[in-house]
């Protein structure tokens, strides 16, 4: 074990382990943070009726039409420490530009649309007519979505997640111009290979960082499959 | 505990102006689809939000927009017994049945749980989910869920609309045992005759939104005018009792004071029963008929003539048994010289038990 330990610190080396480390914390936090404004947003999307629901749709829908460079510099327009919010965050002791939470945040918003469009599409799939038998059993709109809706979009919600993490996982472009490429603070996998590559001899350890990269979303879409199997047998009920 | 309704609504194309007020037991909406029903009982839920309503359900007012009150499905302490059963497929049986209950107050006198599974005979099924589950079997879950939620009123909207002939005479039973047993007032939507003479306590009849009829189902029933679905299904209900069972397989009954033989019927001497009584299986004579096939002579007196559009019409007749119709043709009734008032006998060539459903949905010839 420790001879494997061993092997594998030398063969990545202590600087491509940090940026694998940092992937995974990043898109974790992301996909996590994600998630309660997605199902919000999801829901909004595929029950309400409201005036700018147009315009909410289009703004989740943004960072996927936007080139990710455009992204990061709204982000970086919006977030720097000189903007106004950026400012004000900081005074509360919240800070994202140049920091892992920035690579976080870009991440984040870069998997929202495709978060929300598998959450959106699970709850335009469950019949209101069972929200409505719940509502005449008792149940108040809280109890409706914890105890019949959110069950039902299960599978809906972790497919969603796991395409965020995924995106996250892959993010560079938003990631590189808001928080830079700092190792060990917001050098991630992506920008790790991309580092590798811009000096002389470095396309080793960028080949062992995207063997790594494979791995990774594999293993993350096998895990989804499996997932999503045992969920949706639940749920379908037979 | 009454049930108060006053609900006016304009669709588009389409007005619903519905008042009624009616006593406890079984009241069953009824009138063919588009009149209005389902709109009136989703009201009555909640789930429909009427322009004018006011609904009270014995001493609690569900709605009243004049003082802009509209208390949320979720409040109004309902089992809501759906025509496609809309049992939660996340859950077992054991957990839809159990659904309501956990909303339910502390301390609200529901049904016991053993005893509903017990008389639905669903204990079986409590660990499977609605997916495995039957036409027939999803029916009677969805009916102790609405039982088991300690409902203070109890909507069904035509609960046995999507079932086959078997499933309904399995499933009917239980109604009938909850309009005899239950204290708590039952609204039945339903655009079947046989349901109605069978199930209801009153009858609401509702046509293009509005109501044609309201009162005890004999009444209702026998009155063409006010009959919902016009003169092909019009008939009357009269209350009966099991006289003795006869050895040729047949069985005498009394219908107040006038003796009825019906194929044998599956309950104990001294059983009340509701006959149906179509009214184009009737047939009037102005004098007793002599050496007639027809066993069953109701005599009474013409209440009203009720022309139709065709060349039929519609006899009144109030007999000691209760109200019966006849469709008879005007060139008859021409011929006879009926009139109001007069003497005349009715004659039932067919007579169908609507409690114990003997023989099918229909009856048999006598």
């Amino acid at each position: 074990m420790e001879a494997l330990t061993g092997w594998l610190g030398s063969w990545l080396g202590a600087e491509g382990w940090a940026a694998v480390a940092l992937s995974l914390r990043v898109s974790l936090w992301a996909t996590l943070a994600s998630l309660p404004p997605g199902l919000l947003a999801a829901y909004a999307l595929a029950r309400w009726r409201f005036p700018g629901r147009t315009l909410l749709n289009g703004l989740v829908h943004l960072p996927l039409i936007l080139p990710p460079v455009v992204t990061g510099y709204l982000l970086l327009l919006t977030f720097g420490t000189q903007a106004p919010l950026g400012s004000a965050l900081e005074q509360l002791g919240i800070v994202f530009a140049f920091r892992w939470t920035g690579a976080a945040l870009a991440a984040g918003i870069m998997g929202f649309p495709l978060m929300v469009r598998a959450i959106r599409l699970s709850i335009e799939a469950v019949d209101p007519k069972l929200e409505q038998a719940a509502s005449t059993l008792g149940a108040g709109r809280a109890w409706v979505f914890a105890t019949v809706t959110l069950p039902m979009i299960l599978p809906g919600v972790i497919a969603g997640a796991i395409l965020a993490f995924a995106k996250a996982m892959g993010e560079f472009g938003a990631t590189i111009t808001f928080v830079s490429n700092i190792p060990g603070e917001t050098q991630t996998l992506p920008s790790a290979i991309y580092a590798f590559l811009q000096v002389p001899g470095g396309e080793g350890a960028a080949l062992r960082l995207v063997a790594v990269s494979v791995v990774v979303a594999m293993t993350a879409l096998l895990l989804s499959e499996w997932v999503g199997r045992k969920v949706a047998a639940r749920v379908g009920g037979a | 505990m009454s049930l108060e309704v006053r609900i006016r609504h304009d669709f588009p194309g389409f007005r619903l102006d519905v008042e009624f007020e009616v006593p406890q037991g079984i009241t069953v909406l009824f009138g063919r689809s588009g009149s209005g029903k389902t709109s009136v009982i989703n009201a009555v839920a909640g789930l429909f939000r009427p322009d004018e309503a006011r609904i009270r359900a014995g001493e609690r007012v569900l709605c009243d927009t004049a003082r802009g009150l509209w208390l949320p499905p979720h409040r109004r302490r309902l089992g809501y017994v759906f025509q496609e059963a809309r049992l939660f497929p996340h859950l077992t049986v054991r957990q839809n049945l159990a659904y309501g209950r956990w909303f339910a107050p502390r301390g609200a006198r529901g049904a016991d749980r053993a005893q509903v599974v017990e008389m639905l005979g669903i204990g079986p099924l409590l660990d499977r989910r609605p997916g495995a589950l039957s036409g027939g079997e999803k029916a009677r879950v969805a009916i102790g869920r609405a039982l088991l939620a300690a409902p203070e009123l109890i909507l069904a909207d035509e609960p046995l609309a999507s079932l086959d002939e078997a499933r309904k005479a399995e499933i009917l039973p239980y109604f009938e045992r909850l309009r005899d047993e239950s204290p708590v007032p039952i609204l039945y939507v339903s655009h079947s005759a046989a349901e109605v003479a069978r199930l209801a306590t009153s009858v609401v009849g509702l046509e293009d939104g509005r109501v044609t009829g309201q009162g005890p189902v004999a009444e209702v029933l026998g009155d063409p005018a006010s009959h919902p679905l016009g003169v092909r299904a019009a008939g009357a209900v009269i209350a009966a009792r099991v006289v003795r069972h006869d050895a040729d397989g047949l069985s005498e009954l009394e219908a107040g004071g006038v003796p009825l033989v019906v194929p044998r019927v599956a309950a104990p001497p001294g059983a009340e029963l509701r006959l149906r009584i179509a009214a184009q299986d009737v047939i009037v004579a102005t004098a007793r008929p002599e050496g007639l096939s027809a066993m069953n002579l109701l005599p009474g007196r013409i209440e009203a003539l009720h022309p139709g559009e065709g060349p039929g019409m519609m006899v009144q007749i109030a007999t000691p048994a209760g109200r019966v119709l006849a469709r008879i043709t005007r060139r008859s009734a021409e011929r006879l010289g009926l009139a109001v008032g007069m003497e005349c006998h009715a004659v039932l060539k067919t007579v169908a038990v609507a409690r114990e459903d003997v023989g099918g949905a229909g009856g048999e010839s006598l």
